[in-house]
Parts: C-alpha cells; sequence; structure tokens
C-alpha cells in the first residue's frame, strides 16, 4: 500500500495534545512532559487499546439490560404500559407509526450494536497490525465518532417526556432501568471511540515500509 | 533511529524543544479494568434483581378467550394490578383456553388451591351492573385469593365473578330444595325485607330430583341465621285467593324481578344456637309453608260433612276462633253403602301445639295421649267441627272448630285411623235451614181467613167514613152562619178604611190645587233668586253703583 509522507514519531517529534508545541523526544516515554505547559507527552495515546477495550466491554455487558429492561413507563388514563426499547418498535410498528418505528430501531438498537461492531473491528485490526482496507476503517471510525452523541436519541425522549407529562393519572411518563443502561452504553462507546487512536491504525503501515 | 528519521531531524531548525523528562511515574493504566468490572457488578445485580423479583407464572383455563388479550390483560387482586397476561393458547383437546400469565413477585402467596380467577367484563345483571371500567380500559382477570395451605400455579377459571370473596365477613349455608325457581347465583337473601346475603351459587343434585344452593349471609346479619332457622322461596309476587280473602305476599320489587330468598327464626326459637358454617337447611316453596313446619306434633282428623263441600280445598285452613291451628290435606267423597247415602269426608292435619295449655306443659308422648283425653272432654263439651265461609266474595270455605253447647251430643272415634272428629253443619246449611222454617212457617199461615177478615176491616172503614162525612155536613151548618156575620163586619171596616186612603191619594196626586200652588211659589223663589244673583255680580264688578246708581251701557 503506497501512502504518501511520514509520522511525526517516525522522526521523533511529539506535540503536546493541550497546547499543541512540537518537541523532540527520542522514544516514547511516560515521563516526557511539554516544555511549555508540562503536559505529559506521547506519540500515541498510552494504554489507547486497554482503556478502549475496557470502556468496550462495559458497553456489551450494559448493552444486554439496555435492552432487556424496561425503558419507559408510559400510564394514561386508559392504559398503563411497560416498554423496553424492542416492544415500543413494536408498539410503534403496530400502531401506524412505521416511519417512527424504523427511526428508532435505528437510532436505539442498530447503531449502538454498530458501534460496539465497529470498534471491537477495529481494534482487533490494530492488535493485528492488519493493513487491510485501512481507508474503509477510519471511515468507519469517522462515522462511529460522529454518530455516538446522536445515539442519545432515547435517553432525549425519555428524559424529555418524564420531566414534562407528569398529569399524575391521566399520564405519567416515567424512566425505567433500561433508560439508565442504555444511557450508560452510549456514553461508554463514546468513551471508547475517544479512547481508541486512529493513529494506530497507521503504525503497522510505516513498520511495513520500514521492513 | 532510522537513517530517513535523522535525515529529516537535520533539514528542520533547530529550534524545536526537547522533551522534559522528570521523575518516573507508574501508570495507572490497570485501573481503567474497574469500568468493565463495575459494568459486569451492575449488569449482574440487574439481572440477580430481575430473576429475584420475577413472580410466579400461573395457567389458568378459560371457556372461552373473550376480552383476554396476551400482553394487555392484567391480572388484579382488589383492583391492584399484580400480574400480566403473557400468552394465550388453545388447549390441546380443544375445550379451553389456557392463559399463561405472570405474577408479581408479592402475589406468590396467592397462589392457592382454593383461588379463584375470573375474567371481569361489564356485566348488567338484575340487580347491579359491574364492570363498567372495562368497557374503556379493557377487560381483566379478577381474582380471589383463596385459604388453602396448598400452593398450585395451574387453575380453572370461573366463568362468572363470584359473588362473594373470601374476605368478605359472613357464613355460607346450604339450602335444598326441589325447585331452584328464578332463583340464580346473586339473587338477594332478605331477612325482615333486608337484603343481607346473596345466592352464592346453584347446582342440581346428582340424582336430578333436588338442587342444592349455597347461599352468603353477610355478617353480621349471619347471627340471626339459626338451627331453626326457615328458609323460604321470596320469588315473584305470592298471589293467593284463599278463605282468608285475596293475599300478596313480596319481599321487594327486586325479588319480584330476580327472585330472592327470605328466612326468618320462628319467634318460640328464638334462643335456638346460632347455625354453624355450612349448615344445611330446607328451602320452602313460600313463607306459609315454611312457618307452619315447627310443629312437631301433626295429628290427622277425619271430618264427614253431609253438605256440599264446593269452596273448600286442599290446603284450607283449620281455625280456632281465628287462629290457624290445621290445614285440610284431603277432600273426598264417601258412599256408605248401608245408607246409600253420600258424605264429604275431609281430613285434616291437626297441630295440638298451638293451642297452648296455659301452664307450659312438655310435648312429649303422655301429653299426646292427655291431649286426647282433653280433646274428649272438648268434644263433651260440644267442640265441633263446621265447614264456614270465608268470604262472600269468593266463596271460599274453611273449616272452623268452636264450641257448640246446644250440639247433639257426639264422640270422637279413635278406632278409625285418622280419628273422627264430629261435625256440626256449616252455617250455610244452617242458614238454608232456618230460610226453610221460614217458607214453612208461612206457608201454614191462613191466608185465606186473613184476607177474608180484611174484607170486614175494609167494609167497617167503609161505614166510618160515612161518618165522618155527615159530621163534617153538620159542621157546615150549624158552625159557618156565625162566622159569616162577623167576616161581613170585617169587610165594612175595609171599605172604611179604603175610602180614607182614596181621599188621601186625591190629595197628593200631581194636578191636585195643592200641588200645583207650591209649584208656582217655587218658581217664583227661583226667580227672585236669580235677580239677587245678578246684582250680586253686578255689585262686585261695579261696587261704585252702590253710590253712583247704574251707569248706562255704552253700547
Amino acid at each position: 500500500m503506497d501512502w504518501p509522507g511520514r509520522s511525526a514519531a517516525g522522526q521523533g517529534f511529539c506535540s503536546c495534545h493541550v497546547c499543541g508545541l512540537v518537541s523532540k523526544l527520542e522514544q516514547d516515554d511516560l515521563a516526557a512532559r511539554c516544555p511549555r505547559c508540562t503536559t505529559r507527552l506521547h506519540f500515541r495515546k498510552p494504554d489507547s487499546l486497554h482503556r478502549c477495550w475496557a470502556f468496550l466491554i462495559a458497553a456489551y455487558i450494559l448493552y444486554i439490560p439496555a435492552n432487556l429492561m424496561i425503558m419507559m413507563e408510559t400510564g394514561t388514563l386508559i392504559s398503563y404500559r411497560k416498554d423496553t426499547i424492542l416492544s415500543g418498535v413494536i408498539h410503534l410498528w403496530h400502531n401506524g407509526n412505521p416511519g417512527i418505528a424504523v427511526i428508532v430501531f435505528i437510532a436505539s438498537i442498530l447503531v449502538p450494536l454498530f458501534k460496539l461492531v465497529v470498534l471491537t473491528l477495529l481494534l482487533v485490526s490494530v492488535r493485528r497490525g492488519s493493513t487491510w482496507g485501512i481507508k474503509h476503517r477510519i471511515l468507519l471510525y469517522r462515522i462511529v465518532e460522529l454518530v455516538g452523541r446522536w445515539s442519545m436519541l432515547d435517553i432525549f425522549v425519555v428524559t424529555l417526556l418524564a420531566a414534562l407529562v407528569q398529569i399524575q393519572s391521566f399520564a405519567t411518563v416515567r424512566a425505567g432501568t433500561g433508560a439508565i443502561a442504555f444511557g450508560a452504553v452510549v456514553v461508554l462507546t463514546m468513551f471508547a471511540a475517544m479512547e481508541f487512536d486512529p493513529r494506530l491504525m497507521w503504525d503497522p503501515l510505516r513498520k511495513e515500509r520500514e521492513l | 533511529m532510522s537513517e530517513t528519521a535523522t535525515n529529516q531531524q537535520t533539514e528542520q531548525p533547530a529550534d524545536i524543544p526537547d522533551a522534559i523528562i522528570d521523575r518516573r511515574r507508574r501508570s495507572s493504566s490497570q485501573l481503567i479494568w474497574l469500568i468493565p468490572i463495575v459494568a459486569l457488578i451492575v449488569g449482574l445485580s440487574l439481572a440477580v434483581k430481575a430473576y429475584v423479583e420475577k413472580g410466579p407464572v400461573i395457567t389458568i383455563s378459560f371457556k372461552s378467550g373473550e376480552g383476554i388479550e396476551a400482553g394487555k390483560t392484567k391480572i388484579k387482586y382488589k383492583d391492584v394490578q399484580i400480574g400480566l397476561v403473557r400468552s394465550i393458547t388453545i388447549a390441546k383437546d380443544r375445550s379451553s383456553v389456557l392463559v399463561t400469565a405472570d405474577l408479581a413477585k408479592e402475589a406468590e402467596g396467592f397462589l392457592k388451591t382454593d383461588t379463584r380467577f375470573w375474567v371481569v367484563r361489564p356485566r348488567i345483571t338484575g340487580s347491579s351492573i359491574s364492570g363498567l371500567g372495562t368497557l374503556t380500559a379493557g377487560s381483566y382477570i379478577g381474582m380471589d385469593v383463596g385459604k388453602s395451605k396448598e400452593d398450585k400455579t395451574a387453575f380453572t377459571g370461573l366463568e362468572t365473578p363470584p359473588v362473594v370473596t373470601m374476605d368478605m365477613p359472613g357464613r355460607q349455608f346450604v339450602l335444598h330444595a326441589t325447585d331452584v325457581g328464578s332463583l340464580s347465583v346473586g339473587s338477594p337473601l332478605f331477612y325482615r325485607h333486608l337484603q343481607v346475603g346473596e345466592v352464592v351459587s346453584s347446582d342440581l343434585d346428582k340424582d336430578g330430583e333436588t338442587v342444592t344452593l349455597r347461599v352468603f349471609v353477610r355478617s353480621p346479619y349471619d347471627a340471626f341465621v339459626r338451627n331453626s332457622t326457615l328458609f323460604w322461596h321470596a320469588s315473584g309476587i305470592d298471589f293467593k285467593l284463599d278463605a282468608n280473602g285475596m293475599t300478596v305476599n313480596t319481599e321487594s320489587l327486586l325479588s319480584i324481578v330476580m327472585g330472592g330468598i327470605a328466612f326468618q327464626t320462628p319467634d318460640d326459637f328464638d334462643e335456638a344456637p346460632q347455625a354453624e358454617q355450612g349448615r344445611s337447611f330446607t328451602l320452602f316453596s313460600n313463607k306459609d309453608e315454611a312457618l307452619k313446619r315447627p310443629d312437631s306434633i301433626v295429628e290427622n282428623y277425619m271430618l264427614v260433612f253431609k253438605e256440599s263441600v264446593r269452596g273448600l280445598s286442599v290446603g284450607a285452613p283449620v281455625d280456632l276462633r281465628g287462629i290457624t291451628v290445621g290445614e285440610v290435606t284431603k277432600i273426598k267423597a264417601e258412599l256408605d253403602p248401608s245408607s246409600k247415602n253420600v258424605t264429604m269426608a275431609v281430613q285434616i292435619r291437626f297441630y295440638p301445639e298451638r293451642i297452648k295449655p296455659r301452664s307450659q306443659a312438655s310435648t312429649d308422648q303422655k301429653s299426646i295421649i292427655d291431649s286426647h283425653k282433653l280433646l274428649d272432654a272438648m268434644v263433651k263439651k260440644g267442640f265441633r267441627a263446621q265447614l264456614k265461609s270465608g268470604s262472600l266474595l269468593t266463596g271460599q270455605l274453611y273449616v272452623a272448630l268452636d264450641f257448640f253447647p246446644e250440639a247433639a251430643p257426639a264422640r270422637i272415634n279413635w278406632n278409625r285411623n285418622p280419628a273422627l272428629l264430629p261435625t256440626i253443619g256449616g252455617n250455610m246449611a244452617q242458614f238454608q235451614t232456618s230460610l226453610m222454617k221460614i217458607v214453612q212457617k208461612l206457608e201454614k199461615m191462613p191466608l185465606e181467613e186473613l184476607t177474608g177478615d180484611a174484607r170486614k176491616t175494609v167494609q167497617s172503614l167503609d161505614a166510618t167514613l160515612k161518618s165522618a162525612d155527615k159530621l163534617l155536613k153538620n159542621i157546615d151548618t150549624s158552625v159557618v152562619p156565625e162566622t159569616r156575620l162577623m167576616m161581613e163586619d170585617v169587610r165594612k171596616t175595609l171599605d172604611g178604611a179604603n175610602k180614607a186612603l182614596a181621599e188621601v191619594k186625591q190629595t197628593m196626586s200631581a194636578d191636585a190645587p195643592l200641588q200645583v200652588d207650591l209649584r208656582d211659589t217655587l218658581r217664583e223663589l227661583g226667580r227672585a233668586a236669580q235677580s239677587l244673583r245678578v246684582l250680586g255680580d253686578y255689585l262686585e264688578r261695579n261696587p261704585e253703583a252702590l253710590l253712583r246708581g247704574k251707569k248706562e251701557d255704552l253700547r
């Protein structure tokens, strides 16, 4: 694979991620500090993969209760419902709102799952030092990072409804345990994406070239 | 460092500072693994919580799944949701519908062998409308927790809601009847016209001959159910036309529409112990039948009447001076072969207990024998049975027992079974015989002679009239003339008076000279007055005329 330019790390330069000052660093050293703002300097985010894996595994764990447990309790004058994400989607689909059902399904079930799978894929590929499909992988990473905060759609809906609809016996909306788990999944995947250092994806490329 | 790296380094300006190297610090990279551990703990705890909080799963079989929806229909106990229907399937034998439901954790203790489930739908019965809330919120499955010790998870649902729930204070009793009448589950139970309970169930007995009803009497009214309490059908209107005239008996309008049961404890048995739960009673067809039952001693007697028993019916009362002491049980015509005479044999049931001796006697065998002796003595004093008309309107007859001291001596025939009680002709018969007697007497009367006498009397009357005529004539001749003289005098006087009056009238008439003179004088007076007024007016306007005299008119 042909890739233009050479990495800064390969030339012994390290930029401070706080003040942006480029300084000379012979090798990745945990004790190195920026000469201007004394921020710790690293060529790559330290323990990026570890941290990413940790957040990812936590997200995986919480993804199960997020989907199985009750997301929202809606009580109206004539009915009382406890909905998990999936039961809500089914309910919407059967009650003449297939469009909204699709949106909720994508935003609440597919997107978090997509993020988890993509991050896993990236982590595995980096660990294996794979140089395969690097352009596509970087695209996937961008999507994950971009889409991250928008996955909170459900939480927005639930929290807004819970805050607004409290007319006692007429209509009440309460957030369920599932909402907490779901929120945790979204936050954890965002952290995982944040911790992941995309530069790691090119490192094998450099090594390949150096060889 | 590679060769290319050093080349680059030389190309770059040298003012790139070196990084500061300070004291080595241990990385906290391992700490990050706390996050998945915490997540795992949270996830596990949620799972454990869900598992622990998960209540029992039960299956209820209903005849039909009407109104039940999987995932929607709730199970409620005392109107509080404790479960949700998970699925509905048809039983393998296709005879029923199996409803699987998840119950809340706290409902675990509710699942006893006698716990009952039923579907609550809008229901309209004669007495009430229930389940209206289900019109909007949909049907739900009601639940009544049993008291049994054993647990159970498969139930058979009731088709109708139970009238009485387990926690309602009160007692259940069993009633045996020959006919269920208009009673159904939920029919009211009355005590002194007050609704105190309901019919809980009605079943045909296995032999098909009788029905068994279970009734529930609410607390505190259940205390009024005693061992000797009598229950009877209070259904509909009991309309009766008998010797007592017309009787209409009914408990309440509600019972007319949907039937009901009434109960009462006879006054004599007020002290009887309270009936325990589940005690069996007989359900009588009406109040009369029920209330005559406490007579433990029943004696049958035969009465033989010579007169017609038309109007006497089985069940007609046997009356002792207004108190019913028995009833007619059988009426038949008997032919006496020897005398070729038809007599009417009436069998009665007699309750000697209803005639209480003044001293409270016990009702044992000895006293019955005594009562025989007593009856003998009573008959000796003229104790007889008689047919009496209860009501002229209906012509119904009843048997009256009374003392007839003038009655021909008779004795009770104890040899016959039932014993033959002596009778006396009914008052209708008596009336007839007395009427006959009057007719007979009338027949005996010497009418011919009587008419002859009458004629004589008329003749003498004629004579008397003639003498009266004479007398009148005498009066005319001797008395009247003097009167005439007197009348003439009177007439003269009156004539004088008339003349005087005519003179007066003449004086007062319009054309009388006196009247004309008077009129002229008055006219003159009027003129004088007018002149005076003119003078007055003139003087008022011209007062100087008094001094200067009247001026000539300038005109």
